[in-house]
């Protein structure tokens, strides 16, 4: 195993080495979300105070001591942001690691398989993907209840679909492929061939849509945090943290929301470059050359 | 008991316009040890019969009626299961292009040792030496064993596969145009090497082609086909000095031949018949050269002419 990844790696570092514009979009998106990964490890190390209790005068705008200010709680808003990254980080990973394992078993399940289990789960999937994500994640984080458990659930529920459609796909284009009729020929079992022969073949697209889908994600945690439906107060997120700081805008407190919605904007695009730039450097139908 | 005997196999295609009788009853034997050519051009059944003894005839096809005798065993009526077991250790199958028939993720090294895994109970390193050992005798460097199918030639990649064929020392090796995708000399190679590890392990081949040059190389018996029917069935030798069916002596006059090259290239008129309406009586009466009233009305059955010589032809034993 130790020798694939050894091997993988390598590639990887070749590619890199290479250049062009694919490398670039990769390594800065990668950049993105390893600032953001390090914050929310190392949180306790680097944040200045204590996120969740009142340490200066409320609303202080940012100056020397207080960065980016205080809320309306006195809290630092620096502190809430660096702390609200394990929130946002914790649901959009633990939820699209969720719908990866379900969406990928069920697509390659049925895609292989075929047949009636096959338009059953289908039928299923294409109606759970019919709904506007955001709507469909309030409508199951409401009959849930509020909480991150349950809102990882919700936001993984959404996006089983978006494997399961991906996988059925290429399941049923590498059904096609002689090496598996081959691998049949020479007596492979059903099982063999769809772990051995198949799976492989899908992982490069899985880490791909993964990698995107962790940024939609993201903005469905957000989404719903905003929205009162994520987690509970005084857990710092970033999501909560702009509906906290909305009704304050108005009246000129701009920093109590446009840190976390920095956040959130830069933590979503750096997903998405990163999706991107190695699904340019993955699939090589794409790399123009 | 023959290795293997095909009764009136009718395999049959249902399509949305309609039922293509691929293969459409024909008779056709081997014993151990020997080779058996089948010719024909496309859509003439060819592929269908070596997907049909492996039963991976994909779907919308059926086997709708007939047997397959394998060591006395009917492969039709065989469960999957029990099937599967067949596949690989006692039958095995070459494909046509070896470009595609390997998987881009698994080492040749893998690919060799699993299939040998599925089917013995051995360790992994006793399965290595073995594949290790393969590789040796289809001519591929030991040093290539961590390869990856993207590495290798054509001709070094069909090689790979007639080792993997081979991995378990089938009784019956099925070769479905294996030396199509190949340039001429590879061709020959990898022809020589069928037939060198045929004897060497007293295994049985199949040898599909539609290039009948290719398969006068190798087979001791030899079955032409046209349109889901076998037209004729005889020993090789004298099927190549003397074609009895018009269709026989049609093909082998459309080979090329350098040494006759100011002649002009011939070929047999026509086109090979739509398989959702074919012919009436005779398959071939369309474009036969010869073809008599009789013909269109009625097919005419293979009937054995000489010993060893099975003619579908009103030509020839004319009791009908």
């Amino acid at each position: 195993m130790s020798e694939i990844t050894t091997k993988f790696s390598s590639r990887i570092f070749r590619i890199l080495a290479r250049g062009g514009m694919e490398t670039y979009v990769c390594l800065i998106g990668g950049f993105i979300v390893f600032v953001v990964i390090f914050m929310a490890v190392f949180a306790p190390f680097i944040s200045p105070h204590d996120p969740i209790t009142s340490v200066a005068d409320p609303l202080m705008p940012p100056n020397s001591e207080f960065p980016l200010g205080t809320d309306n709680l006195g809290r630092d808003v620096l502190s809430r942001i660096i702390y609200g990254s394990r929130t946002v980080l914790l649901v959009a990973l633990v939820s699209s690691l969720f719908s990866l394992v379900i969406g990928v078993s069920l697509g390659l399940l049925s895609g292989y398989a075929g047949g009636s289990l096959d338009r059953a789960l289908s039928l299923i999937m294409d109606s759970i993907y019919a709904f506007p994500g955001l709507i469909l994640a309030i409508a199951i984080a409401a009959m849930l209840g509020p909480g991150i458990s349950n809102m990882t659930v919700a936001i993984a529920i959404v996006y089983i679909p978006t494997y399961f459609r991906m996988t059925r796909g290429q399941v049923l284009s590498l059904k096609g492929h002689l090496f598996v009729e081959a691998a049949r020929a020479i007596g492979a079992d059903d099982k063999t061939i769809m772990f051995r022969y198949i799976l492989p073949n899908l992982l490069s697209t899985v880490v791909v849509v993964f990698t995107l889908n962790i940024a939609d994600a993201i903005l469905t945690e957000a989404g719903l945090s905003f929205l009162g439906l994520g987690v509970p107060p005084p857990t710092p997120d970033w999501g909560f943290d702009l509906k906290s700081g909305q009704g304050f805008f108005t009246a000129g407190y701009w920093w109590l929301i446009t840190f976390p919605g920095i956040m959130i904007i830069l933590l979503v695009i750096g997903f998405s470059l990163l999706g991107e730039g190695l699904n340019e450097i993955l699939n090589p139908r794409l790399r123009a050359r | 008991m023959r290795l293997l005997e095909i009764k009136d196999l009718k395999v049959y295609y249902f399509v949305r316009d309609g039922v293509i009788k691929a293969i459409d009853g024909i008779r056709l034997w081997m014993d151990k040890g020997e080779s058996l050519g089948v010719v024909g051009e496309s859509g003439s059944g060819k592929s269908t019969l070596a997907a049909a003894i492996m039963r991976l005839i994909p779907p919308p096809g059926k086997i709708v009626e007939g047997s397959i005798l394998f060591k006395g065993v009917d492969l039709t009526k065989l469960k999957e299961e029990d099937m599967r077991k067949i596949r690989g250790k006692s039958i095995s199958m070459v494909f046509q292009d070896p470009m595609t028939s390997l998987d881009p993720l698994q080492t040749i090294g893998d690919h060799l040792t699993e299939t040998i895994l599925a089917h013995e109970k051995i360790d992994r390193r006793k399965a290595i030496e073995m594949a290790l050992e393969l590789l040796d005798k289809v001519g591929i460097p030991k040093d290539r064993f961590k390869d990856y199918p993207h590495q290798f030639s054509g001709g070094m990649r069909q090689r790979v596969m007639i080792a993997l064929a081979m991995a378990l020392k089938p009784d019956l090796i099925i070769a479905d145009e294996p030396t199509t995708a190949l340039d001429v000399i590879i061709q020959a190679q990898i022809l020589d090497l069928l037939r060198e590890l045929k004897d060497e392990l007293n295994m049985s081949l199949i040898l599909i082609s539609h290039d009948l040059s290719v398969v006068s190389e190798i087979a001791d018996r030899i079955a032409v086909m046209y349109a889901g029917h076998v037209m004729e069935f005889s020993d090789a030798m004298p099927l190549f000095d003397d074609p009895l069916h018009p269709y026989t002596q049609g093909l082998m006059r459309s080979v090329p031949n350098i040494e006759l090259s100011d002649q002009e290239l011939r070929f047999i008129p026509g086109n090979p018949p739509d398989m959702l309406n074919p012919p009436s009586g005779c398959r071939f009466h369309p474009r036969c050269p010869r073809a008599m009233e009789i013909c269109r009305i009625k097919e005419p059955p293979l009937v054995e002419v000489e010993k060893g010589r099975f003619v579908k032809c009103f030509l020839y034993g004319n009791d009908a």
